[in-house]
């Protein structure tokens, strides 16, 4: 029941909030049925990677002071993204070296934050989702999420209570798919000589939906099995686990 | 070796249309990948080892010279004399007046990454030393004037077609008729004209994968037992190895020795792991007369003590680059140096600058495969970031970055003009794509849609849509309305 | 101006931001290096009795390509020499270290034409000891010395190693240990600390992955390596 869990601070990430609504209110919709509070702190808008992963430092610590603001105070902070919960939890501590109040701040805020499937299976203990999902999925599992956050079992483990659906595992699962961030404009070739691998290999696979738990990821596979001509749909795995998948998938049409 | 790293992405341009390339690094996968995977899983303690070889060398880099100091006394003592070299020209005289006190006129190698660092077969030819590769892979790029693309597999870049052209082409005794297809055929040519090369040299030059301050010795690893043909045969053997190579121990060599052939090609052991301890002793039958080792610097030593000290745990077993997605679509050459891959992307920056160097710590997506593969725990990713930070510090990053991220982090540091800005942009692309679903060109977006896609927004931001149900429930629940 | 070595030392120095070790700093790390002790060992050989050694020697030995026969004693080695060149159709001659001259009796094998001394290259086969053998990981450990040159170990085309089970140990650790009670019992210590010359690990026989990353035996080294086991 909502009220009667913990309150959670929903860091929607800038890539959620301006290409993907849905996958934030799937998030609280996952939460809120597993008995949180959600709360959406206005202020906040990036983690800073763009800044930190380009090597600038200075604009990084000023967007990561704005999240630490914003998010004072929850008992969770839950992210639809291990790259930016990676973020948060892997990096923020490391950014305040010099500025020991802010590092404390940093590290209290890093070690409450969880990535959001992980968060419901490994914190919240939740079994099984509410939901149905008719079809064969195939799952890319996001590198930051992966290596930095350990999210690999527990989609999984909600995909497999999804009535209907079933799981084809991807052979390169692990295997990044070239996105990168900014990677992917600075190294457009390279990158995509890895996203059409990992294409061919879902593909290959034959599962009608690709999911992932990273928009980003999500972005660069939709764009290029579109470009291919392929007819695999791609969504956010949150989409599937609150039953939320029934508006066009990412690069679908929308609806007049 | 003269470095293209600066070149990097027309290097990469030119691998990636390169379809003989592509189609020999799609070995990587199930060669290395796939070997390695089996081998960890039958050793329950692999985890616990990577933090044992962790902690050995992290104590010997911080007792550095106290270990070098001891392994010179033990070689000094078994009769072999240690010469340190402050630079790659240091290291190349040293190893020119060894040839020439031995009137030398050939010079069996085994495979050695240090003896690509200091550029040693150009430098010996200049000076009338033929220089003769013994790997077999290194043997073939020598035959093709190419410098190694991977740190343990030098022509992992070549196919056997390729091999045999080159074969016929510089073996001119070799039959025309005679069957150059299967790896059998390539390894017993080679194995024969290498023979007598090994009897005829002056001198032997490897490298070292350990040095050991226990007992003065040097070791190498290889699977085909050149290293070792060119230790005993030769007159002299010179051991070429830079200073970060040394552990304290037999015992923390055999510790590592687990880490090492496991990660590298799959195997419990390599077939041949030698230590060499001084010139042939009196009484033996065989083995060189002189044992030199010179230690090359050239830059370590002030990479202690900074950010990048870790990078000298890394044993060259080369997982970091058996894993990258990056190495696997452009091979080793398109970095542009000797060391290619993650510890490439690292090391090189290190050893000839990040002004020379700056792409390669920069074309990595951080997917962050090399360090939970690297056997020494090396946080490959943390110190590209560190090169990151040193390139944006010293505004070698490109204007249009910079500026790119100026605007942005003025907007992200501004929510409501973030909010209104994004509110725009979600607007306006969602309802231009809207029809499509995704944009297949979009103005200033080439990089992106160049070679995807672009899904298309679904048209409202999270936050706006967030606002209006938070609105909503107030209106509902306040019970008032208006 | 001072020369390379303590240019390199000072800066090593410099980076670590502290001067020469000294007292106990340097006694701490002395002792290190004078009183090894072992790191993390594999739990694989561990309690295996000699039996159990020689059974996981065996099969590691297996899984590195060796070829492996096993014996009741020295006596019937030279004949199960014979007999292994026949089965590989290969010449019935060969080059034994000189440490196996007194310890082979060939008289059982008339047939086989053997040398004694190192291989110059011309040899089809040797035949060596072992000083320990590596169940661990199916590993030979052999040593360089006058009865024992180094050649025999790569120079033939096939290389056959007598291992007594006496001589098999876990983990490499302890042929580590047996090697420096021997070196110290022989009064060895003044060259390398009691090292031979080459120590030689042995892990199968040669092979490459150069081609293709397709393995192929016999690259540089013996393309054979055949052990025979014996009951001591």
């Amino acid at each position: 029941m909502p009220g009667s869990g913990p309150r959670v601070g929903l860091f929607v990430t800038c890539l959620v909030d301006l290409y993907r609504p849905t996958v934030g209110f799937a998030a609280v919709k996952l939460l809120e049925d597993a008995g949180c509070t959600v709360e959406v702190p206005a202020t906040q808008t990036c983690c800073g990677q763009p800044a930190y992963n380009s090597g600038d430092m200075a604009d990084t610590r000023a967007v990561a002071r704005g999240v630490i603001d914003a998010f004072e105070g929850f008992d969770y902070v839950v992210a639809p993204s291990g790259s930016c919960a990676g973020m948060i939890h892997e990096h923020y501590p490391k950014l305040f070296a010099d500025e020991p109040e802010t590092a404390q701040r940093a590290q209290h805020l890093a070690k409450r934050t969880h990535e959001l499937v992980s968060f419901l299976v490994d914190v919240l203990n939740v079994e099984r989702v509410d939901a149905a999902f008719p079809g064969t999925v195939t799952y890319h599992d996001s590198c930051s999420g992966l290596r930095e956050l350990q999210v690999k079992t527990q989609p999984r483990r909600l995909l497999g209570t999804v009535e209907g659906l079933s799981l084809t595992e991807l052979p390169s699962a692990e295997i990044c798919c070239g996105f990168g961030g900014t990677f992917c404009v600075k190294y457009p070739e390279i990158s995509d000589k890895m996203v059409t691998e990992k294409a061919r290999d879902v593909s290959a696979t034959g599962a009608g939906t690709l999911l992932a738990g990273d928009l980003g990821c999500l972005l660069n596979m939709s764009g290029k099995l579109s470009r291919l001509g392929s007819g695999t749909k791609v969504r956010h795995v949150a989409e599937v686990l609150a039953g939320m998948a029934d508006g066009p998938a990412i690069g679908e049409p929308g609806r007049e | 070796m003269q470095s293209t790293s600066r070149s990097f992405k027309q290097n990469a341009h030119h691998a990636l249309q390169d379809a003989t390339l592509q189609r020999a690094l799609g070995n990587i996968k199930t060669g290395f990948q796939e070997k390695r995977r089996q081998v960890i899983a039958a050793l329950p303690e692999f985890e616990a080892l990577r933090d044992a070889g962790r902690d050995i060398k992290n104590h010997t880099l911080a007792n550095l010279d106290f270990y070098l100091e001891r392994f010179e006394e033990r070689v000094t003592e078994a009769g072999g004399v240690v010469h340190w070299c402050r630079t790659p020209a240091e290291a190349r005289q040293t190893i020119l007046e060894i040839c020439r006190r031995r009137n030398a006129r050939t010079v069996t190698k085994g495979k050695s990454m240090i003896a690509e660092e200091i550029g040693l077969n150009e430098f010996l030819e200049a000076n009338a030393i033929e220089p003769v590769e013994t790997d077999l892979g290194e043997y073939i790029i020598q035959l093709r004037h190419e410098p190694p693309s991977h740190i343990i597999a030098p022509a992992i870049h070549v196919t056997r077609e390729q091999i045999a052209d080159d074969f016929r082409r510089h073996h001119s005794d070799l039959d025309p008729n005679r069957r150059l297809e299967e790896p059998r055929d390539f390894t017993d040519e080679a194995r024969a004209k290498l023979r007598d090369r090994y009897f005829q040299a002056d001198v032997g030059i490897t490298g070292a994968n350990f040095l050991i301050a226990e007992t003065g010795s040097t070791v190498i690893v290889t699977n085909e037992g050149n290293g070792d043909m060119t230790q005993l045969l030769g007159k002299a053997h010179v051991v070429v190895a830079s200073l970060e190579k040394v552990v304290p121990t037999l015992d923390d060599a055999a510790t590592i020795l687990r880490l090492l052939a496991r990660s590298a090609t799959g195997q419990e052991m390599s077939v041949y792991t030698t230590f060499s301890t001084g010139p042939r002793r009196p009484g033996d039958l065989d083995g060189p007369e002189e044992f030199h080792v010179v230690l090359l610097d050239n830059g370590r030593s002030a990479m202690l003590g900074t950010e990048f000290q870790e990078m000298l745990r890394c044993i060259r077993c080369a997982a970091c680059m058996n894993h990258c997605p990056v190495y696997a679509a452009v091979g080793g050459h398109a970095y542009g140096w000797v060391y290619p891959g993650p510890m490439g992307a690292v090391l090189t920056p290190s050893l000839i600058g990040v002004e020379e160097a700056g792409h390669l710590p920069n074309a990595s997506t951080f997917c962050g495969r090399c360090e939970s593969v690297c056997p020494m725990r090396i946080p490959l990713p943390k110190m590209m970031r560190h090169y990151r930070t040193r390139e944006y510090e010293r505004g070698l990053a490109p204007g249009t970055v910079r500026a790119g991220l100026s605007l942005w982090s003025f907007l992200a540091t501004r929510p409501s003009l973030y909010r209104f800005v994004t509110g725009m942009a979600a607007w306006t692309l969602g309802a231009l794509g809207r029809r499509a679903g995704r944009f297949k060109s979009l103005p200033m977006a080439g990089g992106w849609t160049g070679v995807r896609d672009l899904p298309a927004p679904e048209g409202r931001t999270f936050h706006t849509l967030w606002a209006e149900r938070q609105g909503a429930e107030r209106r509902g629940s306040g019970g008032t309305g208006r | 101006m001072s020369s390379a070595r303590d240019q390199i030392l000072g800066s090593i120095r410099k980076s670590l931001g502290r001067g020469a070790l000294e007292g106990e700093d340097a006694a701490r790390l002395h002792r290190r290096l004078a009183t090894p002790s072992r790191n993390l060992i594999p739990d694989r050989t561990a309690g295996l009795d000699r039996d159990g050694l020689a059974r996981q020697l065996v099969g590691k030995l297996g899984e590195a390509a060796c070829s492996v026969d096993e014996v009741a004693s020295m006596a019937e080695v030279p004949g199960r020499i014979a007999a292994w060149l026949q089965r590989e159709n290969l010449p019935a001659r060969l080059v034994q270290a000189p440490a196996l001259a007194n310890g082979l009796d060939w008289s059982k094998a008339p047939t086989m034409e053997v040398k004694t001394g190192t291989a110059d290259g011309s040899e089809d086969t040797s035949v060596t000891p072992v000083f320990a053998a590596v169940a661990e990981t199916g590993t030979l450990m052999l040593l360089s010395d006058a009865p024992t040159p180094t050649g025999l170990n790569f120079l033939p085309e096939n290389h056959v190693a007598v291992v007594r089970r006496s001589q098999v140990v876990g983990p490499l650790e302890d042929a580590w240990s047996k090697l420096r009670a021997a070196r110290a019992e022989a009064g060895a210590a003044a060259a390398g600390a009691g090292m031979p010359r080459t120590v030689n690990l042995i892990t199968g026989p040669s092979r490459t992955g150069d081609i293709e990353q397709r393995i192929q035996m016999g690259a540089h080294g013996p393309r054979r390596l055949h052990v025979i086991v014996v009951d001591d």
